[in-house]
């Protein structure tokens, strides 16, 4: 009996082979939940409201302070209160320079986090996953990690052809480690077993890589995505407000040279939706690439 | 192509550092199903891992039909005991996965990632991903997966083992099936004396760390229904155990075989 089934020459089954076994039934899940389904809309208002509304306290308590002068230690006598902000805000999104400065920042922003995406994964690939780029390479990145990228702004003035340049390249200086490190520790945590799986399917190097190690590791390397874009707008402020020329950054600090408190108002404010809306969709993003992670898999 | 091949491991010598895992001289004949039997930790999962090219070997040879064994080379697949599919895959786009790694065209891997699943029971499960499948329909989806690949050989490590008798029966049921069907050899590891007893034509009772190979088990009329019911199973089974908690009976000595 032991050798006999050799004569069966074509490895293509030719009847049902588990006609007797019994099949797993299937549950009341049969397939994934699609992402935009319509009974979504009353949990994201739901959502809506419940985010709104320590932001609507916040803008109460902003209003009582600027509205009664109060000094307690801290003065807020001073402080443009929320109306005139609105108002200079107001007469900002009717003008084109507001819009040329968001653009101008979100510009930079994109272009120095996606050049830090790209290489930081990349460079983490390489050296969590080859011993002599690690030995190469790892000490290089620890040296640089500390330096902090505002401390880059002389010699990137000094290196880069033109401001922007330069603002871009400590934008994606400061986005790029976070990244690398978190790819670098992802490529630690992947069970071995994925890997080993692929390889005896007969998985070559790229593939194993494309294929295995790079959506394996997504879920490190979008935590330090998250990181990585909370750092560049930190930088992209910075470098804008020492050495730009258009820009939100630029914007804020240049209204506080003028006295217009409360267009540094509207500079932060501007910041900080802007802010929230990127890293917004890194984490939407992430959700998805990362959907088979065990809570969003159930 | 024929279906199975043959199996030589010669002197074979296994080490972690200096740690010796194994030391093995085996043959297995072409769609023959053996399996390795030893106490936990004894070096049966590095014997697969050499012959799937995972492991380089100290001393000695391993040979699939006569050509040594070397990288990765789809002849030898494996199946791992679990959590060995791509969870961001569904059960169809592993399947595809591997076909994808056999050379099958696009176009048609959807179609045969399907039929594979079907013969693993498993038509209606295939845009699942592995984590809405339960641990017993992850063995099927690895087993599909591993046959997408046309193996010559199967090493399977412990593949049942963490399933529950009920599920595990089955999946024995199942994989016996399956290998009437394609006639691969079966290079099977387990710690469980019954497993080995259902499935194999021969088992090969390994010692404790370094695994060398003791004794091996002819059974007769393997894979008999109702098997496992019959006195002979029981003493084969008897006599296994007791050599395993290392009493050995007089009638079956160390040095036998």
């Amino acid at each position: 009996m032991t050798t006999t089934p050799v004569s069966q020459q074509s490895l293509k089954p030719t009847a049902d082979p588990v006609a007797g076994t019994p099949r797993p039934r299937p549950g009341p899940r049969t397939g994934l939940r699609p992402l935009t389904a319509l009974g979504a809309w009353p949990r994201r208002l739901a959502a809506g409201t419940r985010a709104a509304l320590p932001l609507a306290a916040a803008l109460l308590i902003w209003y009582l302070l600027t509205a009664n002068d109060v000094v307690l230690w801290l003065r807020f006598d001073k402080v443009p209160g929320p109306v005139e902000v609105f108002h200079t805000l107001k007469g900002q999104l009717t003008s084109g320079g507001y819009y040329q400065d968001l653009l101008a920042s979100l510009r930079r922003i994109l272009l120095g986090f996606g050049l830090a995406a790209l290489s930081g994964v990349a460079i983490g690939m390489a050296i969590g996953r080859s011993r002599v780029v690690h030995a190469l390479v790892r000490p290089l990145i620890e040296v640089a990690r500390p330096i902090p990228a505002i401390a880059l702004v002389p010699l990137a003035i000094l290196m880069f052809p033109s401001g922007e340049q330069g603002i871009v390249f400590i934008t994606f200086f400061a986005a790029f480690f976070p990244v690398a490190v978190s790819t670098i520790h992802a490529m630690k945590t992947l069970p071995k077993v994925w890997e080993e799986a692929a390889r005896t399917m007969g998985a070559r190097r790229l593939s194993v890589l494309a294929h295995v190690v790079l959506p394996g590791a997504m879920p490190g390397i979008f935590s330090g995505l998250s990181v990585s874009m909370g750092v560049a707008w930190i930088c992209v402020i910075s470098a804008e407000m020492i050495s730009g020329q258009f820009g939100i950054g630029y914007y804020t600090w240049q209204s506080y040279g003028l006295l217009d408190y409360s267009g540094v108002i509207v500079g932060m404010l501007s910041i900080g939706i802007l802010g929230w809306g990127t890293a917004w969709l890194v984490e939407r993003l992430g959700s998805r690439v990362n959907r088979w992670l065990p809570r969003n898999a159930r | 192509m024929s279906a199975g091949a043959r199996i030589r491991l010669e002197g074979l010598k296994l080490a972690f550092g200096d740690m010796s895992a194994a030391e093995v001289d085996l043959e297995v004949r072409p769609g023959e199903i053996v399996v390795l039997l030893g106490p936990s930790g004894c070096g049966k999962s590095t014997i697969l891992r050499a012959l799937a090219g995972l492991l380089t070997p100290t001393a000695g040879r391993a040979e699939v039909d006569g050509e040594p064994v070397g990288g990765t080379d789809t002849v030898c697949a494996m199946v791992f005991q679990e959590d060995a599919l791509l969870p961001w895959r569904s059960a169809a786009r592993n399947v595809e996965y591997a076909l994808k790694l056999r050379g099958v065209p696009r176009g048609q891997r959807r179609q045969e990632a399907a039929e594979l699943l079907a013969q693993v029971g498993l038509e209606d499960f295939f845009d699942h991903l592995p984590g809405q499948l339960s641990g017993g329909m992850r063995q099927r989806v690895q087993l599909a997966r591993t046959l997408a690949t046309r193996p010559r050989v199967m090493l399977m490590d412990e593949p049942f083992g963490a399933l529950d008798a009920q599920t595990r029966s089955e999946m024995q049921q199942l994989l016996i099936s399956v290998w009437r069907q394609y006639g691969t050899t079966i290079l099977f590891v387990t710690h469980d004396v019954d497993e080995a007893l259902l499935l194999g034509d021969r088992v090969v009772l390994l010692s404790p760390r370094p695994a060398v190979v003791r004794e091996i088990v002819d059974i007769p009329g393997p894979r008999r229904p109702g098997a496992q019911f019959e006195p002979e199973f029981a003493r084969r089974r008897y006599e296994i155990l007791a050599w395993l908690g290392d009493a050995p009976p007089a009638e079956l000595s160390p040095e036998g075989a």
